[in-house]
């Protein structure tokens, strides 16, 4: 099995590599629960988290069935993944109001508090773009932990203000005194940010090959890079799962080119 | 017991201008098409839709049917937005109430259960209350909690597509998910089920258990056989989505004279019009 777009096959993670297992480390200690994740890279993230760390989550096929299992399209000696539950949107919600699921969304802009819009550009009576709306959003962020996806880091995302709080950030989780909230990371293709005990925005890592400056230069609010650590890199058994088992075909670059 | 059996166009004249309407199905998924057809052949404006929208809310809010639209989201799936919908809200043409998707099941809860709220912590510190004005939070009797208050969401008529029913509108799904249409045919005074086949009570269990037995003719006011009823939407496992029907309709949607093809096509002609149009597409794509 020969991997495409990885152009170190063997020596060096791609950028995309990289943000796989930073969204797998999402999962280091949630436990038993239904893992949602929304985007390429992502979906990748959880799958791989299943597999090493994090054998308990629960995946879905994104229809209606939970898997016992990742797919295995790289590994024709992998078992199948059965079917070892069933939940049909209406089960979702319910779940979600239980507390026992965590979610990576992505997002079309996100504030320095980590109010996050999914849902329009402009004014809300008459937007300029009509996104996809704000979905499970605001029951997202109300109910579990929820971590944000950005495949391109920049200042048009990470704006000072968002057109419309679809997921709902520290500041106004606050002030509506929601006790389950949680906002966990960011994970975009430049870096990892997390929150301070402020709530606000911070820098976590950055990733290999990234300028500091640049995750500053790309963000619409102050952010400041220029201490903070390398992410890490992933390690062979997860370069391996990722290219021969998990996404032989390369879907990642998609997201994130090499 | 009482034969619900109407034709299409029977079923649908009960549809009066001005009513509210919920559309059941989820997105691009087992949508009552043929019925939202018979919609747009017909007189019938200023509705208030109530939907977890797909084609159905795209193709009512570009013929302009549509004064007030509550939703949880529109969207086509594997195509994530709607153009006639995206357009239509672009233009500031409709009255809009959008809440989160868990929201939008629980104010179907509310009317179903004939309440007037049910509390819920989705929407709390989001921008969905600043959005609709007339949503309120209320306080727990037991605790310093606040909930939002999420407003009943009562239907005139719930219009919904299942895999099978029998003549008194039992209703049966085959597929994965049976979406929210109970909830829709509970929340409403009048339910239209349009079904791909009307089959014998005593067949019921012939195809799924009873797990699959939706719900109860004490819901169905009208029952309407519509093979092919919620085309271009998924109908597992009758049929999945025509993906390339779909993306015909989004090519179309975003183009003002290919729209008017496409409504000269498919839009104006009855339900058999419609069908064998929808065959000649497929032929001149080589496709059988």
């Amino acid at each position: 099995m020969t991997s495409v777009a990885t152009p170190e096959t063997t020596l060096g993670a791609t950028t995309a590599e990289v943000c796989i297992a930073a969204c797998a480390d999402t999962y280091r200690e949630s436990g038993e629960i239904l893992a949602h994740a929304v985007g390429i890279i992502p979906a990748l993230g959880a799958r791989l988290a299943k597999l090493t760390t994090a054998p308990e989550i629960v995946l879905s096929d994104g229809e209606a069935f939970f898997l016992s299992g990742p797919p295995m399209p790289g590994d024709p000696d992998a078992a199948a993944p059965a079917v070892e539950g069933w939940a049909p949107f209406r089960r979702v919600f319910d779940i979600v109001a239980t507390g026992r699921r965590q979610s990576m969304m992505g997002a079309s802009q996100i504030d320095r508090f980590g109010n996050q819009n999914i849902s329009l550009i402009g004014d809300w009576a008459r937007p300029t773009r009509q996104l996809i709306g704000v979905r499970g959003a605001p029951g997202n962020t109300a109910n579990h932990r929820v971590d944000y996806w950005v495949a391109r880091h920049s200042t048009r995302v990470f704006v000072d203000a968002v057109d419309m709080v679809s997921g709902v950030g520290n500041d106004r989780a606050r002030e509506a005194g929601l006790e389950h909230h949680h906002l966990g990371v960011i994970v975009t293709n430049l870096a990892v940010l997390g929150y301070g005990a402020d709530g606000i925005v911070t820098v976590l890592s950055v990733h290999p090959g990234v300028d500091p400056q640049t995750v500053t230069d790309s963000t619409g609010f102050a952010l400041d890079a220029t201490d903070a650590p390398l992410t890490r890199t992933p390690d062979a058994e997860e370069l391996r799962l990722i290219r021969e088992v998990l996404d032989p075909r390369g879907t990642r670059s998609r997201e994130v080119a090499d | 017991m009482s034969d619900k059996r109407v034709s299409i166009e029977e079923a649908v004249a009960t549809i009066e201008s001005r009513m509210t309407i919920g559309i059941g199905g989820w997105g691009s998924r087992r949508k009552p098409m043929a019925l939202v057809r018979e919609i747009l052949r017909r007189d019938i404006t200023d509705l208030t839709v109530v939907a977890f929208g797909g084609p159905d809310v795209g193709l009512l809010a570009a013929a302009g049917r549509i004064r007030r639209l509550v939703y949880g989201f529109v969207s086509l799936d594997s195509i994530p937005l709607d153009p006639l919908f995206t357009r239509a809200r672009e233009r500031g043409d409709l009255e809009i109430e959008e809440y989160d998707e868990g929201m939008f099941v629980t104010g179907l809860r509310a009317a179903a259960s004939r309440l007037d709220f049910l509390p819920i912590l989705a929407g709390l510190g989001s921008d969905v209350l600043p959005a609709n004005p007339r949503l309120r939070t209320v306080a727990s009797p037991y605790s310093d909690a606040q909930y939002v208050a999420m407003p009943a969401l009562p239907l005139d008529v719930a219009l919904v597509h299942v895999n099978r029913a029998d003549a008194q509108g039992n209703a049966q799904y085959l597929g994965p998910d049976p979406y929210f249409d109970d909830l829709f045919a509970m929340a409403a005074t009048r339910t239209i089920v349009s079904t791909e086949k009307v089959i014998p009570t005593s067949a019921l269990l012939d195809e799924g258990s009873f797990h699959t037995l939706l719900f109860s003719r004490i819901y169905a006011s009208a029952v309407v056989e519509a093979p092919g009823g919620a085309h271009f939407t998924t109908c597992a496992p009758d049929y999945e989505r025509d993906e390339a029907f779909q993306k015909h309709y989004v090519a179309s949607a975003k183009d003002p004279s290919a729209w008017a093809e496409f409504e000269r096509t498919f839009l104006q002609t009855d339900e058999a019009g419609y069908r064998s149009a929808v065959a000649q597409f497929h032929a001149d794509r080589g496709e059988s």
